[in-house]
């Protein structure tokens, strides 16, 4: 009889604390301390930049139509941190099947986005909650 | 024309090395290095592999800890080389000199154990970085062989031994939604104070299995403090051997130089109880 009382009130207790799931208010701290969208598209214009100049991840970007793949870069981290945005580009592994990625050049993008969020003042929590959502993408972009 | 070809290839070595040499890896996810040589917390190795090194690099460091209590001194440097962010090779020499405490038992102001550290590190599976979406940590088994060099005075106080060898998994995550990164490892020792008073005891002679564990909190890109916590074998009946533990602070300025404080409790150690300790550590890499 007591054990049943203690587990009711386990599940009570249980049920106030955990989120419910599907129907949680999205959480938009993260993608307000970017700035939100208009944030985003400051830090992307910067982060290309950065981009071109790194010699290590010049030869990925040099070639491509970079207004678009900065605008991109925009939908999905906004759709990332729970922002009012769709991604409506190409999934990640076939978008960068042929381009032999390696770690290194992964890692050296992922440097590059680090300064740009250092640039426009993002707080490294923040940061470093963004990079906890893109970092699992590494097993489809990194290909050798 | 043997000249020649020597030259082309020391050339071509020369080319090969900055591709291969590796700095690729993210700021202070190599960890720093441990007091017995292996990538790591202070206390305690991580799963993680020494160097800047990625799965298609080599990295290698070289470091030296200085750890000062009120009563001794131990003074470690040592190299450790990254393959593929796979296989860990590392060399580590630690001389402890028991300053005062050596001429209270005999053996003269400033006596000291020196003791040599070989150390292989296997990564078996996992990334403690890149894998955020799973809980799996990354795992790494390793082994290290350590020699004493003063066995008869090792063997004056008790021990059975003045060389042996550990063996240790070790699981490490980076929490990065939480900027947390936790490790915890589990070694099988005979080792009393890391082997620095010799291998299993009068007390107790055998492996035991210890417990190792850092927790750290990622500050900023280039600083992290924390906790760490090393439990500890009691092989000898000369003097009780406590668990130590630490508070610390990591400074990564540039990606090739890291610079560790910290303050460490090590309890007994011998003749001279409640042992405390700043600990100083200087690593420079690739």
């Amino acid at each position: 009889m007591k054990t049943r009382h203690f587990i009711t009130l386990v599940a009570t207790c249980a049920a106030m604390v955990l989120p419910t799931a599907g129907h949680a208010e999205p959480d938009l701290s993260t993608f307000q301390a970017f700035g939100e969208k208009p944030g985003l598209v400051k830090i992307m214009d910067d982060f290309m930049l950065r981009l071109l100049a790194d010699p290590r991840t010049r030869p990925f970007f040099e070639k491509a139509d970079q207004t678009r793949v900065k605008a991109q870069l925009v939908d999905q981290i906004c759709a990332a941190l729970e922002g009012p945005c769709t991604y409506g580009g190409a999934p990640m592994g076939p978008l960068h099947a042929g381009l032999g990625i390696r770690e290194a050049d992964f890692n050296a993008l992922v440097e590059d986005l680090q300064k740009a969020m250092d640039a426009q003042g993002v707080p490294f929590r923040a940061q470093n909650k963004l990079l906890a959502k893109l970092a699992p993408m590494h097993r489809e972009i990194i290909t050798r | 024309m043997h000249v020649i070809k020597k030259l082309t290839l020391l050339l071509a070595w020369g080319a090969a090395l900055p591709a291969l040499a590796g700095s690729d890896k993210l700021l202070l996810t190599g960890g720093v290095t441990q007091l017995e040589g292996a990538a790591g917390g202070g206390l305690t190795p991580w799963a993680v592999i020494a160097g800047y090194g990625t799965r298609d690099q080599i990295g290698a460091n070289a470091f030296y800890t200085g750890v000062w209590s009120q009563d001794y001194g131990l003074a470690t440097g040592g190299i450790a080389v990254g393959l593929w962010d796979r296989l860990e090779l590392s060399y580590a020499r630690q001389r402890f000199n028991t300053r005062e405490v050596g001429g209270a038992l005999g053996l003269g102001n400033g006596f000291a154990f020196n003791q040599d550290v070989f150390g292989v590190k296997l990564r078996v599976l996992g990334n403690a970085v890149l894998d955020q979406d799973s809980w799996l940590p990354q795992i790494a088994i390793g082994v290290q062989h350590k020699r004493n060099d003063q066995g008869a005075v090792l063997r004056a106080i008790g021990a059975k031994d003045d060389h042996g060898t550990d063996f240790y998994v070790s699981a490490t995550k980076l929490f990065l939604a939480q900027s947390v990164l936790a490790n915890a490892t589990l070694r099988q020792t005979k080792a009393n104070q890391l082997g620095i008073l010799g291998f299993g005891g009068d007390k107790r002679d055998g492996y035991s299995t210890q417990f190792e564990t850092s927790l750290a909190y990622l500050v900023r890109k280039d600083l992290a403090v924390g906790v760490e916590y090393r439990s500890k074998p009691d092989n000898l009946k000369i003097a009780r051997e406590d668990d130590w533990y630490d508070f610390f602070v990591a400074y990564q300025p540039i990606k090739n130089v890291s610079v560790t404080l910290a303050y460490a409790h090590l309890g007994n150690i011998v003749i001279k109880d409640n042992q405390r300790a700043p600990y100083l550590s200087l690593q420079v890499g690739f």
